[in-house]
Protein backbone atom coordinates (compact mmCIF):
# COMPACT_ATOMS: atom_id res chain seq x y z
CA UNK A 1 0.00 0.00 0.00
CA UNK A 2 1.45 3.29 -1.30
CA UNK A 3 -1.27 5.30 0.48
CA UNK A 4 0.32 9.03 1.61
CA UNK A 5 -0.61 9.58 5.04
CA UNK A 6 -1.17 12.99 5.86
CA UNK A 7 -2.78 13.83 9.45
CA UNK A 8 -0.99 17.50 8.89
CA UNK A 9 -3.64 18.34 6.08
CA UNK A 10 -6.35 19.39 9.02
CA UNK A 11 -4.77 22.26 9.68
CA UNK A 12 -4.11 23.30 6.18
CA UNK A 13 -5.66 26.46 5.05
CA UNK A 14 -9.08 26.55 2.68
CA UNK A 15 -9.94 28.78 0.04
CA UNK A 16 -12.42 30.35 2.45
CA UNK A 17 -9.64 31.13 5.06
CA UNK A 18 -10.38 28.47 7.73
CA UNK A 19 -8.80 25.23 8.46
CA UNK A 20 -9.83 22.16 7.30
CA UNK A 21 -10.78 21.04 11.04
CA UNK A 22 -12.93 24.06 11.29
CA UNK A 23 -14.61 22.66 8.45
CA UNK A 24 -15.48 19.12 10.40
CA UNK A 25 -16.58 20.95 13.71
CA UNK A 26 -18.68 23.31 11.85
CA UNK A 27 -20.46 19.70 10.25
CA UNK A 28 -19.99 18.33 13.87
CA UNK A 29 -21.71 21.60 14.92
CA UNK A 30 -24.53 21.76 13.07
CA UNK A 31 -25.08 17.76 12.67
CA UNK A 32 -25.75 17.59 16.66
CA UNK A 33 -28.18 20.73 16.35
CA UNK A 34 -30.43 19.24 13.94
CA UNK A 35 -30.50 15.98 15.06
CA UNK A 36 -31.11 17.31 18.43
CA UNK A 37 -33.68 19.41 17.48
CA UNK A 38 -35.82 16.99 15.43
CA UNK A 39 -35.27 14.42 18.12
CA UNK A 40 -37.46 17.05 20.79
CA UNK A 41 -39.83 17.53 18.13
CA UNK A 42 -39.86 13.42 17.15
CA UNK A 43 -40.43 13.05 20.97
CA UNK A 44 -43.13 15.36 22.14
CA UNK A 45 -45.24 14.46 18.49
CA UNK A 46 -44.47 11.27 18.53
CA UNK A 47 -45.83 11.04 22.47
CA UNK A 48 -48.80 12.89 21.35
CA UNK A 49 -49.57 10.24 18.46
CA UNK A 50 -48.50 7.75 20.81
CA UNK A 51 -51.16 8.47 23.42
CA UNK A 52 -53.76 9.07 20.93
CA UNK A 53 -53.41 5.63 19.72
CA UNK A 54 -54.24 4.17 22.54
CA UNK A 55 -57.51 5.99 23.59
CA UNK A 56 -60.83 5.07 22.97
CA UNK A 57 -61.79 7.57 20.51
CA UNK A 58 -61.61 6.00 17.51
CA UNK A 59 -61.12 8.94 15.16
CA UNK A 60 -58.06 9.74 17.17
CA UNK A 61 -56.78 6.09 16.78
CA UNK A 62 -57.35 6.36 13.46
CA UNK A 63 -55.61 9.79 12.66
CA UNK A 64 -52.65 8.67 14.68
CA UNK A 65 -52.39 4.97 12.74
CA UNK A 66 -52.35 6.78 9.28
CA UNK A 67 -49.51 9.39 10.42
CA UNK A 68 -47.70 6.13 11.38
CA UNK A 69 -48.20 4.30 8.27
CA UNK A 70 -47.69 7.26 6.19
CA UNK A 71 -44.40 8.70 7.71
CA UNK A 72 -42.86 5.50 8.53
CA UNK A 73 -43.18 3.98 4.88
CA UNK A 74 -41.67 7.01 2.53
CA UNK A 75 -38.17 7.08 2.67
CA UNK A 76 -36.45 9.84 4.88
CA UNK A 77 -34.60 10.73 1.80
CA UNK A 78 -38.00 11.82 -0.09
CA UNK A 79 -39.69 13.09 2.58
CA UNK A 80 -37.09 15.95 2.77
CA UNK A 81 -37.70 16.36 -0.79
CA UNK A 82 -41.37 16.76 0.22
CA UNK A 83 -41.14 19.55 2.54
CA UNK A 84 -38.71 21.39 0.44
CA UNK A 85 -39.76 21.02 -3.02
CA UNK A 86 -43.43 19.83 -3.00
CA UNK A 87 -45.23 21.19 -0.06
CA UNK A 88 -44.39 25.26 -1.02
CA UNK A 89 -46.21 24.18 -4.22
CA UNK A 90 -49.43 22.89 -2.58
CA UNK A 91 -49.82 25.77 -0.09
CA UNK A 92 -51.31 29.01 -0.79
CA UNK A 93 -48.98 31.15 -2.62
CA UNK A 94 -47.46 33.23 -0.23
CA UNK A 95 -46.90 30.76 1.87
CA UNK A 96 -44.87 28.66 -0.03
CA UNK A 97 -43.26 31.67 -0.90
CA UNK A 98 -42.08 32.29 2.28
CA UNK A 99 -41.36 28.80 2.58
CA UNK A 100 -38.69 29.01 -0.49
CA UNK A 101 -37.59 32.39 0.20
CA UNK A 102 -37.60 33.42 4.20
CA UNK A 103 -37.59 30.12 5.71
CA UNK A 104 -34.37 28.85 7.23
CA UNK A 105 -33.02 25.82 5.54
CA UNK A 106 -32.30 24.06 8.51
CA UNK A 107 -36.23 24.55 10.24
CA UNK A 108 -37.72 22.74 7.10
CA UNK A 109 -34.94 19.88 7.76
CA UNK A 110 -35.29 19.72 11.19
CA UNK A 111 -38.99 19.60 10.74
CA UNK A 112 -38.66 16.87 8.18
CA UNK A 113 -36.43 14.52 10.23
CA UNK A 114 -38.79 14.91 13.55
CA UNK A 115 -41.96 13.99 11.66
CA UNK A 116 -40.31 10.74 10.46
CA UNK A 117 -38.74 10.07 13.21
CA UNK A 118 -41.74 10.81 15.29
CA UNK A 119 -43.56 7.82 13.17
CA UNK A 120 -40.87 5.47 14.62
CA UNK A 121 -41.21 7.22 18.00
CA UNK A 122 -45.57 6.85 18.35
CA UNK A 123 -45.01 3.29 17.47
CA UNK A 124 -42.59 3.10 20.83
CA UNK A 125 -44.99 4.79 22.98
CA UNK A 126 -47.92 2.96 21.94
CA UNK A 127 -46.19 -0.40 22.74
CA UNK A 128 -45.38 0.84 26.07
CA UNK A 129 -48.59 1.84 27.23
CA UNK A 130 -50.23 -1.38 25.64
CA UNK A 131 -47.56 -3.59 27.13
CA UNK A 132 -49.55 -2.41 30.73
CA UNK A 133 -52.15 -3.95 32.18
CA UNK A 134 -56.04 -2.34 31.64
CA UNK A 135 -56.14 -2.46 35.33
CA UNK A 136 -54.01 0.87 35.45
CA UNK A 137 -56.30 2.99 34.01
CA UNK A 138 -59.10 1.44 35.41
CA UNK A 139 -57.11 1.94 39.06
CA UNK A 140 -56.86 5.56 37.68
CA UNK A 141 -60.68 6.05 36.62
CA UNK A 142 -61.51 4.82 39.84
CA UNK A 143 -59.85 7.27 41.69
CA UNK A 144 -60.63 10.24 40.01
CA UNK A 145 -58.37 10.71 37.60
CA UNK A 146 -59.50 11.94 34.14
CA UNK A 147 -58.48 9.66 31.14
CA UNK A 148 -55.88 12.30 30.44
CA UNK A 149 -54.78 12.41 33.88
CA UNK A 150 -54.24 8.57 33.76
CA UNK A 151 -51.97 9.02 31.03
CA UNK A 152 -49.96 11.65 32.73
CA UNK A 153 -50.24 10.29 35.39
CA UNK A 154 -50.27 6.56 35.65
CA UNK A 155 -49.71 5.37 32.68
CA UNK A 156 -46.73 6.84 30.43
CA UNK A 157 -44.23 7.46 33.78
CA UNK A 158 -44.33 3.45 33.35
CA UNK A 159 -44.63 3.21 29.49
CA UNK A 160 -41.53 5.46 28.64
CA UNK A 161 -39.35 3.35 31.65
CA UNK A 162 -40.67 0.06 29.37
CA UNK A 163 -39.60 1.60 26.36
CA UNK A 164 -36.44 3.63 27.05
CA UNK A 165 -34.10 1.06 25.77
CA UNK A 166 -36.06 1.09 22.48
CA UNK A 167 -35.78 5.31 22.68
CA UNK A 168 -32.10 5.31 23.17
CA UNK A 169 -31.61 3.68 19.55
CA UNK A 170 -33.84 5.58 18.00
CA UNK A 171 -32.06 8.59 19.69
CA UNK A 172 -28.76 7.64 18.28
CA UNK A 173 -30.52 6.40 14.93
CA UNK A 174 -31.19 10.09 14.25
CA UNK A 175 -27.47 11.29 14.57
CA UNK A 176 -27.00 8.92 11.53
CA UNK A 177 -30.21 9.65 9.73
CA UNK A 178 -29.14 13.57 9.86
CA UNK A 179 -26.78 12.76 7.01
CA UNK A 180 -29.16 12.61 4.94
CA UNK A 181 -30.23 16.34 4.91
CA UNK A 182 -27.15 17.37 3.13
CA UNK A 183 -28.93 16.66 0.49
CA UNK A 184 -31.57 20.00 1.13
CA UNK A 185 -28.20 21.72 1.97
CA UNK A 186 -27.55 22.02 5.23
CA UNK A 187 -23.92 22.07 5.76
CA UNK A 188 -23.76 19.28 8.61
CA UNK A 189 -20.80 16.41 9.05
CA UNK A 190 -21.40 14.29 5.68
CA UNK A 191 -21.80 17.31 3.39
CA UNK A 192 -18.31 18.67 4.66
CA UNK A 193 -16.89 15.09 4.70
CA UNK A 194 -17.61 15.10 0.84
CA UNK A 195 -16.14 18.53 -0.03
CA UNK A 196 -13.02 17.68 2.05
CA UNK A 197 -13.17 14.61 -0.16
CA UNK A 198 -13.30 16.33 -2.97
CA UNK A 199 -10.80 19.28 -2.48
CA UNK A 200 -8.22 16.87 -0.68
CA UNK A 201 -6.91 13.25 -1.27
CA UNK A 202 -6.60 12.12 1.95
CA UNK A 203 -10.01 9.71 1.89
CA UNK A 204 -8.59 8.19 4.83
CA UNK A 205 -7.84 10.24 7.45
CA UNK A 206 -11.23 11.94 6.85
CA UNK A 207 -13.30 9.08 6.73
CA UNK A 208 -11.04 7.30 10.01
CA UNK A 209 -12.10 11.28 11.73
CA UNK A 210 -15.89 11.46 11.01
CA UNK A 211 -16.31 8.27 11.59
CA UNK A 212 -15.17 8.98 15.14
CA UNK A 213 -17.73 12.10 15.37
CA UNK A 214 -20.53 9.60 14.38
CA UNK A 215 -19.56 7.17 16.80
CA UNK A 216 -18.65 9.78 19.92
CA UNK A 217 -22.21 11.41 19.27
CA UNK A 218 -23.88 7.98 19.35
CA UNK A 219 -22.19 7.15 22.62
CA UNK A 220 -22.65 10.16 23.97
CA UNK A 221 -26.61 9.82 23.82
CA UNK A 222 -26.11 6.02 24.65
CA UNK A 223 -24.32 6.90 28.32
CA UNK A 224 -27.09 9.80 28.73
CA UNK A 225 -29.91 7.61 28.85
CA UNK A 226 -28.23 4.34 30.36
CA UNK A 227 -27.79 7.34 33.18
CA UNK A 228 -31.20 8.37 32.85
CA UNK A 229 -32.25 4.69 32.57
CA UNK A 230 -30.43 4.49 36.08
CA UNK A 231 -31.89 7.36 38.01
CA UNK A 232 -35.96 6.32 36.80
CA UNK A 233 -35.21 2.50 37.63
CA UNK A 234 -38.08 1.67 39.93
CA UNK A 235 -36.54 -0.50 43.34
CA UNK A 236 -38.25 -3.95 43.45
CA UNK A 237 -39.96 -3.92 39.48
CA UNK A 238 -38.63 -6.35 37.00
CA UNK A 239 -39.95 -4.29 33.62
CA UNK A 240 -39.92 -6.10 30.38
CA UNK A 241 -38.88 -4.45 27.20
CA UNK A 242 -41.46 -5.45 24.82
CA UNK A 243 -41.30 -2.36 23.64
CA UNK A 244 -38.03 -2.99 21.02
CA UNK A 245 -39.62 -3.76 17.40
CA UNK B 1 -76.46 4.70 48.44
CA UNK B 2 -76.18 2.15 45.12
CA UNK B 3 -79.28 1.21 43.14
CA UNK B 4 -78.80 -0.93 39.52
CA UNK B 5 -82.28 -0.99 37.87
CA UNK B 6 -82.57 -3.26 35.31
CA UNK B 7 -79.15 -3.40 33.78
CA UNK B 8 -78.42 -4.90 30.79
CA UNK B 9 -74.67 -5.09 28.33
CA UNK B 10 -73.73 -6.63 25.44
CA UNK B 11 -69.95 -6.46 23.91
CA UNK B 12 -70.68 -6.45 20.32
CA UNK B 13 -73.51 -9.43 19.82
CA UNK B 14 -72.61 -11.09 23.17
CA UNK B 15 -74.61 -10.34 26.46
CA UNK B 16 -72.19 -9.81 29.56
CA UNK B 17 -75.50 -8.78 31.81
CA UNK B 18 -79.30 -9.57 31.74
CA UNK B 19 -81.15 -7.27 33.51
CA UNK B 20 -79.50 -6.97 36.60
CA UNK B 21 -81.24 -5.34 39.54
CA UNK B 22 -80.41 -5.07 42.73
CA UNK B 23 -79.75 -1.99 45.27
CA UNK B 24 -77.08 -1.83 48.64
CA UNK B 25 -78.65 0.52 50.84
CA UNK B 26 -75.83 2.43 53.88
CA UNK B 27 -73.97 0.86 55.88
CA UNK B 28 -75.02 -2.56 53.85
CA UNK B 29 -72.24 -5.13 52.98
CA UNK B 30 -73.51 -7.51 49.76
CA UNK B 31 -71.26 -10.33 48.53
CA UNK B 32 -71.46 -11.37 44.89
CA UNK B 33 -70.51 -14.40 43.98
CA UNK B 34 -70.73 -16.79 40.76
CA UNK B 35 -69.28 -18.66 38.44
CA UNK B 36 -66.02 -17.31 36.52
CA UNK B 37 -67.36 -15.57 33.44
CA UNK B 38 -70.64 -14.89 34.74
CA UNK B 39 -70.69 -10.88 34.60
CA UNK B 40 -69.53 -9.99 38.54
CA UNK B 41 -66.63 -7.87 37.75
CA UNK B 42 -68.19 -6.05 34.91
CA UNK B 43 -71.50 -5.71 36.77
CA UNK B 44 -69.07 -4.20 39.70
CA UNK B 45 -67.36 -2.19 37.36
CA UNK B 46 -70.64 -0.68 36.00
CA UNK B 47 -70.99 0.87 39.15
CA UNK B 48 -68.45 3.32 38.70
CA UNK B 49 -69.12 3.50 34.85
CA UNK B 50 -65.35 1.92 33.90
CA UNK B 51 -67.82 0.27 31.79
CA UNK B 52 -71.03 1.40 30.50
CA UNK B 53 -74.00 -0.30 29.51
CA UNK B 54 -76.45 0.30 27.05
CA UNK B 55 -79.80 -0.91 29.02
CA UNK B 56 -80.96 0.22 31.96
CA UNK B 57 -79.68 2.68 35.28
CA UNK B 58 -77.52 3.29 38.05
CA UNK B 59 -78.11 5.60 40.85
CA UNK B 60 -75.09 6.03 43.32
CA UNK B 61 -75.93 8.51 45.96
CA UNK B 62 -78.86 9.85 43.95
CA UNK B 63 -76.51 10.37 41.10
CA UNK B 64 -77.53 8.50 37.20
CA UNK B 65 -74.37 6.81 36.48
CA UNK B 66 -75.57 6.87 32.87
CA UNK B 67 -76.27 10.07 32.25
CA UNK B 68 -73.82 11.58 29.78
CA UNK B 69 -74.21 14.89 31.94
CA UNK B 70 -72.66 13.36 34.66
CA UNK B 71 -69.30 13.83 35.72
CA UNK B 72 -67.70 10.86 36.21
CA UNK B 73 -64.38 11.28 37.15
CA UNK B 74 -66.02 13.71 40.23
CA UNK B 75 -68.67 10.67 40.97
CA UNK B 76 -65.83 7.90 41.09
CA UNK B 77 -63.61 10.34 43.40
CA UNK B 78 -66.26 9.29 45.60
CA UNK B 79 -66.41 5.64 45.18
CA UNK B 80 -63.62 3.50 46.16
CA UNK B 81 -62.28 0.66 44.53
CA UNK B 82 -60.10 -2.47 44.53
CA UNK B 83 -58.64 -4.86 42.04
CA UNK B 84 -57.96 -8.33 41.76
CA UNK B 85 -54.48 -7.06 41.11
CA UNK B 86 -53.83 -4.32 43.62
CA UNK B 87 -53.24 -1.80 40.39
CA UNK B 88 -50.79 -0.23 42.91
CA UNK B 89 -48.65 2.46 40.48
CA UNK B 90 -45.66 1.11 40.35
CA UNK B 91 -43.13 3.59 39.76
CA UNK B 92 -44.52 5.82 42.67
CA UNK B 93 -43.50 5.21 46.57
CA UNK B 94 -46.46 3.87 48.95
CA UNK B 95 -46.49 7.40 50.28
CA UNK B 96 -47.17 8.57 46.71
CA UNK B 97 -49.65 6.22 45.41
CA UNK B 98 -51.61 7.30 48.92
CA UNK B 99 -50.96 10.87 48.26
CA UNK B 100 -51.45 11.57 44.57
CA UNK B 101 -55.35 11.11 43.70
CA UNK B 102 -55.73 13.29 46.81
CA UNK B 103 -53.78 16.02 45.55
CA UNK B 104 -54.71 16.34 41.89
CA UNK B 105 -58.24 14.84 42.21
CA UNK B 106 -59.57 16.53 45.70
CA UNK B 107 -57.38 19.30 45.88
CA UNK B 108 -55.65 18.64 48.89
CA UNK B 109 -52.41 20.28 49.85
CA UNK B 110 -49.64 17.81 49.40
CA UNK B 111 -48.78 17.96 53.54
CA UNK B 112 -52.48 17.03 54.01
CA UNK B 113 -52.52 14.74 51.72
CA UNK B 114 -48.97 12.51 53.22
CA UNK B 115 -50.56 13.09 56.59
CA UNK B 116 -54.18 11.13 55.73
CA UNK B 117 -52.46 8.54 53.84
CA UNK B 118 -49.77 7.92 56.55
CA UNK B 119 -52.44 7.83 59.06
CA UNK B 120 -54.53 4.91 56.78
CA UNK B 121 -51.34 3.23 56.13
CA UNK B 122 -51.01 3.03 59.82
CA UNK B 123 -54.65 1.86 60.25
CA UNK B 124 -53.66 -1.03 57.88
CA UNK B 125 -50.41 -1.64 59.91
CA UNK B 126 -47.65 -0.97 57.23
CA UNK B 127 -46.78 2.35 58.60
CA UNK B 128 -42.94 1.31 58.42
CA UNK B 129 -43.50 0.49 54.69
CA UNK B 130 -43.99 4.16 53.54
CA UNK B 131 -41.34 4.85 51.93
CA UNK B 132 -40.71 1.45 49.91
CA UNK B 133 -42.43 0.88 46.59
CA UNK B 134 -44.80 -1.41 45.50
CA UNK B 135 -42.55 -3.93 43.99
CA UNK B 136 -40.75 -4.19 47.30
CA UNK B 137 -44.31 -4.98 49.04
CA UNK B 138 -46.03 -8.97 49.72
CA UNK B 139 -49.16 -8.82 47.89
CA UNK B 140 -51.01 -9.23 50.76
CA UNK B 141 -49.64 -5.13 51.79
CA UNK B 142 -50.24 -4.26 48.33
CA UNK B 143 -53.73 -4.77 48.52
CA UNK B 144 -53.93 -3.21 52.08
CA UNK B 145 -51.89 -0.57 50.67
CA UNK B 146 -54.38 0.00 47.98
CA UNK B 147 -57.33 -0.10 50.17
CA UNK B 148 -55.83 2.91 51.91
CA UNK B 149 -55.38 4.36 48.54
CA UNK B 150 -59.16 4.07 48.22
CA UNK B 151 -60.30 5.31 52.00
CA UNK B 152 -58.12 8.35 51.96
CA UNK B 153 -60.39 9.36 49.22
CA UNK B 154 -63.60 9.32 51.91
CA UNK B 155 -65.38 7.33 49.98
CA UNK B 156 -68.90 7.21 50.65
CA UNK B 157 -68.65 3.40 49.65
CA UNK B 158 -66.43 0.73 48.56
CA UNK B 159 -66.36 -1.72 45.70
CA UNK B 160 -64.07 -5.31 45.90
CA UNK B 161 -63.67 -7.26 42.52
CA UNK B 162 -61.82 -10.28 44.23
CA UNK B 163 -59.77 -8.39 46.48
CA UNK B 164 -57.74 -11.67 47.59
CA UNK B 165 -58.24 -14.00 45.10
CA UNK B 166 -54.58 -13.36 43.35
CA UNK B 167 -52.94 -13.74 47.18
CA UNK B 168 -51.36 -16.76 48.14
CA UNK B 169 -53.35 -18.19 50.52
CA UNK B 170 -51.55 -17.24 54.06
CA UNK B 171 -52.10 -13.47 52.74
CA UNK B 172 -55.70 -13.61 52.50
CA UNK B 173 -56.59 -13.13 56.26
CA UNK B 174 -54.99 -9.90 56.52
CA UNK B 175 -56.69 -8.41 53.89
CA UNK B 176 -59.83 -9.79 54.77
CA UNK B 177 -59.54 -8.58 58.29
CA UNK B 178 -58.78 -5.05 57.24
CA UNK B 179 -62.26 -5.35 54.89
CA UNK B 180 -64.23 -7.22 58.00
CA UNK B 181 -62.85 -3.73 60.07
CA UNK B 182 -64.13 -1.66 57.65
CA UNK B 183 -67.43 -3.08 57.79
CA UNK B 184 -68.20 -2.75 61.56
CA UNK B 185 -67.53 0.72 60.89
CA UNK B 186 -70.35 1.15 58.51
CA UNK B 187 -68.74 1.00 55.17
CA UNK B 188 -71.35 0.87 52.41
CA UNK B 189 -69.54 -2.45 50.62
CA UNK B 190 -70.24 -4.09 47.36
CA UNK B 191 -67.64 -7.20 47.37
CA UNK B 192 -67.29 -9.37 44.70
CA UNK B 193 -65.63 -12.52 46.74
CA UNK B 194 -65.76 -16.40 47.11
CA UNK B 195 -64.71 -15.55 50.42
CA UNK B 196 -67.70 -17.64 51.85
CA UNK B 197 -66.45 -17.15 55.89
CA UNK B 198 -65.40 -13.01 54.99
CA UNK B 199 -69.67 -13.06 53.80
CA UNK B 200 -70.74 -15.17 56.97
CA UNK B 201 -69.15 -12.94 59.46
CA UNK B 202 -70.19 -9.23 57.51
CA UNK B 203 -72.39 -9.92 54.81
CA UNK B 204 -76.41 -8.49 55.26
CA UNK B 205 -76.98 -9.69 51.65
CA UNK B 206 -75.42 -12.51 48.86
CA UNK B 207 -75.87 -11.89 45.39
CA UNK B 208 -75.63 -14.86 43.28
CA UNK B 209 -74.85 -14.39 39.29
CA UNK B 210 -74.84 -16.93 36.68
CA UNK B 211 -74.64 -15.83 33.19
CA UNK B 212 -74.76 -12.41 33.28
CA UNK B 213 -77.78 -12.53 35.35
CA UNK B 214 -78.59 -12.57 39.46
CA UNK B 215 -79.78 -15.43 39.82
CA UNK B 216 -80.09 -15.21 43.96
CA UNK B 217 -80.49 -12.34 46.08
CA UNK B 218 -81.44 -13.20 49.37
CA UNK B 219 -80.06 -12.15 52.97
CA UNK B 220 -76.91 -13.64 54.62
CA UNK B 221 -79.46 -16.16 56.52
CA UNK B 222 -81.39 -17.06 53.70
CA UNK B 223 -78.68 -17.61 51.15
CA UNK B 224 -76.65 -19.73 53.32
CA UNK B 225 -79.59 -21.68 55.75
CA UNK B 226 -82.58 -22.34 53.12
CA UNK B 227 -82.85 -24.25 49.63
CA UNK B 228 -82.62 -21.77 46.79
CA UNK B 229 -81.65 -22.30 42.81
CA UNK B 230 -80.16 -25.08 41.97
CA UNK B 231 -77.10 -23.27 40.04
CA UNK B 232 -76.21 -21.78 43.89
CA UNK B 233 -76.44 -24.92 45.53
CA UNK B 234 -74.48 -26.68 43.36
CA UNK B 235 -71.95 -23.34 43.27
CA UNK B 236 -72.23 -23.14 46.76
CA UNK B 237 -71.06 -26.89 47.63
CA UNK B 238 -68.15 -26.83 45.38
CA UNK B 239 -66.94 -23.92 46.57
CA UNK B 240 -67.53 -24.84 50.38
CA UNK B 241 -66.00 -28.03 50.07
CA UNK B 242 -62.74 -27.29 48.16
N1 LIG C 1 -63.70 -6.47 26.95
C1 LIG C 1 -64.43 -7.58 26.74
N2 LIG C 1 -64.83 -7.92 25.50
C2 LIG C 1 -65.57 -9.01 25.28
N3 LIG C 1 -65.99 -9.86 26.24
C3 LIG C 1 -65.64 -9.59 27.50
C4 LIG C 1 -64.84 -8.43 27.83
N4 LIG C 1 -64.65 -8.42 29.16
C5 LIG C 1 -65.30 -9.50 29.65
N5 LIG C 1 -65.88 -10.19 28.66
C6 LIG C 1 -66.69 -11.41 28.82
O1 LIG C 1 -67.77 -11.09 29.66
C7 LIG C 1 -68.06 -12.18 30.51
C8 LIG C 1 -68.12 -11.70 31.94
O2 LIG C 1 -66.84 -11.30 32.34
P1 LIG C 1 -66.53 -10.86 33.83
O3 LIG C 1 -65.08 -10.51 33.88
O4 LIG C 1 -67.49 -9.84 34.25
O5 LIG C 1 -66.80 -12.19 34.63
P2 LIG C 1 -66.51 -12.53 36.15
O6 LIG C 1 -67.77 -13.02 36.72
O7 LIG C 1 -65.88 -11.37 36.82
O8 LIG C 1 -65.48 -13.71 36.04
P3 LIG C 1 -64.18 -14.05 36.93
O9 LIG C 1 -64.66 -14.79 38.12
O10 LIG C 1 -63.37 -14.92 36.03
O11 LIG C 1 -63.52 -12.78 37.27
C9 LIG C 1 -67.02 -13.25 30.26
O12 LIG C 1 -67.59 -14.23 29.43
C10 LIG C 1 -65.93 -12.51 29.53
O13 LIG C 1 -65.30 -13.37 28.61
MG1 LIG D 1 -63.95 -10.99 37.61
Amino acid sequence: MNYHWDWMFFFQETDDGLKYYDWILSGLGWTTFVSLASLVVALILGSVLGVMRTTPKRWLVGLGDAYVDLFRNVPLIVQLFMWFFVVPELVPENIGLWMKQDLPYFVIAIVGLGLYTAARIAEQVKAGINSLSRGQRFAGLALGFTEWQTYRYVRLPMAYRIVLPALTSEAMNIFKNSAVTYAVGILELYFQYKQIIEKTSQVLEITIVVTLCYFVLAFVMNRILAFVEARTRVPGLIVGTKGSK
Amino acid sequence: MIEINNVSKWYGSFQVLTDCTTQVSKSEVVVVCGPSGSGKSTLIKCVNALEPFQQGSIVVNGIAVQDPKTDLPKLRAKVGMVFQNFELFPHMTITDNLAIAQIKVLGRSRDEAVDKGLKLLDRVGLKAQAAKFPGQLSGGQQQRVAIARALAMDPICMLFDEPTSALDPEMINEVLDVMVQLAHEGMTMMCVTHEMGFARKVANRVIFMDRGAIVEDAAKEDFFGQPRSERAQAFLAKILNH
